[in-house]
């Protein structure tokens, strides 16, 4: 293949260093210093994408972070794809793969560019609303019909082999955008001695002065370039970022660069290096220097490939040494766009026309181009393209002098390239990031940053300053303002000559008329990637919608991935004028992070896979495992769910561990329950606040359960205190709660009650905990301690500091399975150790180990609740049975006991806590299912409450279900029934909750 | 991200370490058998949502784990200044 439009010299490009890339499975070449749109159209590949809506054919437009057409796929292999890249910003490497998205069977020959042309008219602004919103049952066949045929790019397959990581940073100045006002920032702040991050999206430094033959000191500009890079790199703080675009400008100065450092090396990241790094920047002072994005204007058919703006057109020659056609029509409303034909001429091509929609313009370009003897059409404008894969030819008529109206008759020149230029928009996205509202200018005919409360400054091309010398010298005020902001004193600068050119007033024109009324012209694209059109944005005003946001979101314009770098402004334009107002009053336009699209891994950096969320193990952690243990996520941590053994199915497991409980002795790791150390004078007295029951007279030595409710009266934790000395107790609270409780106590000590001397502390990672429960326990007790641990002596709800193992343990008797229980507590450290030495002494009494399902089971059979699980927020006390456990004699009013005691708390008929017995033993309640007292009635049946536990229970033969019942409690003996989603209904008997052992005698002998 | 300055800790500090906590100055009745059913209700439930300066509650989780108060305008996000519980904040809205 031959680069056809390539310049044989001039350009930053290395032809010594050819490289193959491959686009839609055919090959090319290229050279080092390419990016894959400048080798595309050295190429001259003409069609890199089908539109959206329309499926027509379009091609480059642009050459950097606006481009909305070349978004191609990128990967040689699944596991590398990469969506959304613009081509306009990929660096060339060799053996690059890439692939447009959009088009079926190709973007060349597509078959849904016919179905798009007929149903064009078909296809109104709106359309997704009007057309694919019913039915709703309907809509993911809609969606993946809408997918397939616009073509949005496709995440990898396969798992991206590539590392990603983040990094924190901090500096006095960042700068944004390495162009003359950024490097001039730069270099003042650096020699002021501040420290200093500069970054820029490009592959290297200089903005702007990389495109054009512009000279500073009577040199190319790029020298001095060059050496302010040079000087920056040699101060240690002083850190330079090419291939970095700050993605987002958050609040209080902090900002995010997403660094791409291999995608310009290969598909894949050479070995030990990071792919791409998040930056995440606190900076006291920040100057965006981020240029502007060029306008194209909007006339029928500007979407037909070869229509495009003419800095980009400039970019190609003087950058890439690429003429991306032969003859060359321009289209300008100000001075800046003829200098894409002096380049074009320069370059050795054929320049057709420069059509200047003003009247009258002098300026030094324009006089230079007069010079070269180009041929310039003044009061004019291109009307038409004709075309369809290619331009082929435009339509040129005189224009009104407001430019509303075509005046005179029609000229049609052959060309193959349309470049326009409609003027300049500050890229104000960054500004607008932290909420600013821009401003628009007139003179600027654009919008400025507004505003704003962020230690921001701005220089150059933001400001509506295209002019080089201006933007250098408000790149070194901004250094200086910087380096006295921050406390330091003026660095000495002086900068280059720039040569200031004389610039005639630009037209503030964005829509271009044609003969026919918009709505019958052909098609005047504004958003190219979304396929928003002039006749489109005026239907959306005609159908009522005003204000511009709801405009974009009718149409959709703007919200592509481009996030409208190039429509915006045009669209508002044409709302504003089918609305009869100024751009400004039809409102401003917002942008939000991120500026342009970054990849997932650069945002998750290193926290993927195993480092995604943190696991919290146990000391048995290995044990469990090495059990072959099924695990249970509770919050962070990782908790045996039960214990398979070879063969047996989950509930064979659940049966075998309960009934070990319930007539040997099972072993469960306890240590994932919260446990906060409470110490302090007034520690009882704030236990007896927190919790609903009293605390007053619990003595040294013993344990008490306690509810914990919020001030509205219902439960959110339970668990047991032990009370280890008269002003040291420690505190149980659910596994998953323990992070709330603990903030509870603080929030109420600190900001409540801080006259109360007590203070808390989270040991749960200090201890381990085995819990031994069946009615062999005891004896399994005794084989390691010498403590006397018969019932005499260790009494039900007694705790003792005794010696189990040869190890120091806090054991606790208290019982979450209704039989005789010990809970052993030891440090964290010996866990393992004192584990291990029960498991061998419980051999010969059938100790079998359990896990957390077991564990449900057998407190539902003894009708104890699980918070989170039997409650939800909305139940107190009372509503769950456990009166018991709260005091009413407690002269504090208590959290939660004036919330309970609200008219609605004590209404009749709440819903309450009952157990629930199948007709059928055999049918276990689906947890959720909800009761009804006739399925047979009129529709809808009211629903009388819902099943919150519901297991097999070995042990009695039948299934149990805890659940609630409006009035449950006054309703025992009754019958409910539970529909379910299958149309069978399951008939229950409502019942005590406490299924197994009612007396509670098994736990105390 | 914020940036937040601990009076407690004495330095500045990134959001991810404090946990908003919902409006300050939010005191728990003395007596709340004394109060009617609505205005506990207004105790428990009712909240302010300005558009500009609002009291927080905050605190700093992740570092002394100690509670304080701050003045911040909802809609720039300045934080205006903090202050330790017990005090009043010295930015009120007009
Ligand atoms: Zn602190």
């Amino acid at each position: 293949m031959t680069q056809q439009n390539r310049l044989t010299s001039g350009g930053r490009i290395d032809r010594s260093t050819p490289l193959t890339f491959t686009y839609n499975g055919k090959q090319y070449k290229g050279f080092k210093g390419d990016t894959l749109a400048s080798a595309m159209l050295a190429n001259g590949i003409d069609v890199v994408a089908r539109s959206f809506k329309y499926s027509r054919p379009r091609g480059i437009v642009a050459c950097g972070a606006e481009e909305p057409n070349a978004v191609l796929q990128l990967g040689a292999t699944e596991a590398t794809q990469v969506p959304n890249v613009r081509a306009t910003q990929q660096e060339l490497f060799d053996g690059l793969v890439s692939a447009s998205t959009n088009g079926w069977p190709s973007v060349d020959t597509d078959v849904m560019g016919m179905i798009g042309k007929m149903g064009g008219n078909m296809m109104p602004p709106g359309f997704y609303y009007k057309t694919f919103m019913f039915p709703e049952s309907l809509w993911d066949t809609y969606e993946s019909m809408i997918r397939k045929a616009a073509g949005i790019g496709r995440a990898p397959k396969e798992k991206d082999p590539d590392t990603y990581d983040a990094i924190n940073q901090h500096c006095d100045v960042m700068i944004v955008g390495a162009g003359p006002a950024g490097l001039a920032a730069a270099l003042t702040a650096a020699r002021g001695g501040a420290r200093v991050i500069i970054a820029d999206e490009q592959n290297e430094f200089g903005g702007s002065l990389l495109n054009s033959t512009e000279q500073l000191d009577g040199k190319p500009a790029t020298e001095w370039v060059r050496a302010v890079v040079e000087e920056l790199s040699t101060y240690d703080d002083v850190l330079l970022l090419p291939r970095s675009t700050v993605n987002g400008y958050h609040d209080h100065n902090f900002l995010t660069i997403h660094e791409r450092r291999t995608d310009h090396l290969a598909d894949i990241a050479p070995v030990n290096t990071v792919r791409q790094r998040m930056h995440r920047v606190r900076a006291k002072w920040v100057v965006l220097a981020t240029g502007a994005h060029e306008r194209p204007l909007v006339y029928a058919n500007n979407d037909v490939p070869g229509c495009m703006i003419t800095g980009a057109v400039s970019a190609y020659i003087n950058r890439y040494g690429v003429v991306p056609g032969n003859e060359l029509v321009v289209m300008t409303t100000n001075d800046y766009g003829y200098q894409a034909a002096l380049d074009w001429a320069d370059a050795g091509r054929k320049v057709v026309a420069i059509v200047d929609t003003r009247e009258a313009a002098v300026g030094d370009r324009t006089e230079a181009a007069r010079q070269r003897g180009l041929n310039i059409i003044s009061g004019s404008a291109v009307i038409e393209v004709q075309g369809t894969k290619r331009v082929t030819g435009v339509s040129v008529a005189g224009l009104s002098a407001s430019g509303a109206k075509v005046i005179g008759s029609v000229t049609k020149l052959k060309a193959d390239t349309v470049a326009t230029s409609g003027g300049w928009s500050p890229v104000i996205h960054l500004s607008c990031h932290t909420g600013s509202r821009p401003v628009w200018s007139d003179s600027v005919v654009g919008f400025l940053p507004g505003p704003t409360v962020q230690k921001q400054l701005t220089a150059g091309g933001i400001n509506g300053q295209y002019e080089t010398a201006v933007a250098l010298q408000e790149g070194l005020d901004a250094g200086q303002k910087a380096l006295a902001e921050v406390g330091l004193a003026v660095a000495d600068v002086v900068l280059p000559e720039a040569k200031t050119l004389k610039v005639a007033a630009p037209m503030s024109l964005f829509h271009i008329p044609h003969l026919k009324p918009t709505s019958q012209a052909p098609k005047q694209f504004v958003d190219y990637q979304t396929d928003v059109t002039a006749a489109g944005i005026e239907i959306a005003c005609r159908e009522g919608f005003e204000a511009i946001e709801h405009v974009k979101r009718y149409t959709a314009m703007g919200f592509g991935t481009d996030q409208g770098k190039l429509g915006n402004i045009n669209g508002m334009a044409v709302a504003a004028k089918a609305l009869n107002k100024t751009i400004p009053e039809t409102g401003t336009t917002v942008f939000r992070p991120n500026y342009t699209p970054i990849a997932f891994g650069a945002i998750i950096g290193r926290n993927a896979g195993a480092l995604f969320e943190p696991e919290r193990y146990t000391a048995m952690h290995k044990w469990h495992v090495e059990q072959g243990a099924m695990f249970e996520d509770v919050g962070q941590w990782k908790r045996p769910w039960y214990y398979p053994q070879k063969g047996e199915s989950m509930q064979q497991s659940l049966n075998r561990e309960c009934m070990a409980v319930r007539n040997a002795v099972g072993i469960l790791d306890a240590s994932t329950l919260g446990k906060i150390d409470v110490q302090g004078k007034d520690a009882r007295e704030f236990l007896g606040r927190v919790y609903s029951n009293a605390w007053a007279k619990l003595a040294i030595g013993k344990c008490r359960y306690g509810l914990m409710c919020g001030e509205d009266g219902m439960v959110f934790d339970d668990g047991v205190t032990a009370c280890l000395g008269e002003n040291h107790f420690v505190m149980t609270t659910t596994t998953g709660g323990a992070a709330h409780v603990y903030e509870w106590l603080e929030i109420y000590h600190q900001t409540e009650w801080p006259e109360l001397e007590v203070y808390f502390n989270t040991v749960t990672d200090h201890w381990s905990t085995a819990t031994i429960t069946g009615p062999n326990s005891r004896k399994l007790l005794e084989e390691l301690t010498d403590f006397d641990v018969s019932n005499d002596n260790f009494r039900y709800m007694d705790w003792k500091q005794i010696t189990v193992a040869g190890v120091p343990a806090r054991v606790f008797r208290i019982s979450f399975t209704g039989e005789l229980s010990f809970e052993i507590n030891v440090q964290a450290n010996y866990g393992m150790a004192v584990w291990e030495k029960l498991i061998e002494a419980g051999a010969k009494y059938g100790l079998t180990p359990y896990g957390t399902e077991t564990m449900h089971v057998l407190r539902a059979e003894k009708g104890f609740i699980i918070a989170g699980q039997d409650t939800d927020g909305s139940v107190h006390p009372y509503d769950l049975g456990m009166g018991w456990c709260v005091s009413n004699q407690k002269p504090f009013s208590y959290i939660g006991k004036r919330g309970m005691n609200r008219s609605d708390c004590t209404r009749a008929n709440r819903k309450q806590l009952v157990g629930l017995k199948t007709k059928d033993p055999k049918q276990v309640i689906p947890e959720g299912s909800a009761a009804v007292l006739d399925p047979n009635g009129p529709k809808p049946l009211e629903i009388q409450g819902h099943i919150s536990s519901s297991y097999w229970s070995e042990t009695l033969g039948h299934s149990i279900a805890m659940g609630f019942i409006k009035g449950g409690l006054d309703k025992m003996g009754e019958t409910v029934y539970y529909p379910l989603g299958d149309g069978t209904v399951i008939e229950a008997e409502i019942c005590s909750p406490i299924f197994f052992d009612p007396k509670g005698e098994r736990q105390n002998v | 991200m914020l940036h937040i300055y601990c009076p407690h800790c004495g330095e500045y500090r990134e959001e991810e370490e404090f946990h908003c906590a919902g409006q300050a100055h939010i005191a728990r009745p003395l007596e709340p058998e004394a109060c009617s059913d609505q205005e506990w209700g207004e105790y428990l439930f009712f909240r302010k949502n300005p558009r500009g300066l609002h009291h927080e509650l905050w605190v700093h989780a992740a570092g002394c784990r100690k509670f304080f108060n701050m003045t911040r305008d909802t809609q720039s996000y300045e934080i205006k200044e903090v202050y330790k519980i017990g005090e009043q904040p010295s930015v009120v809205a007009e």
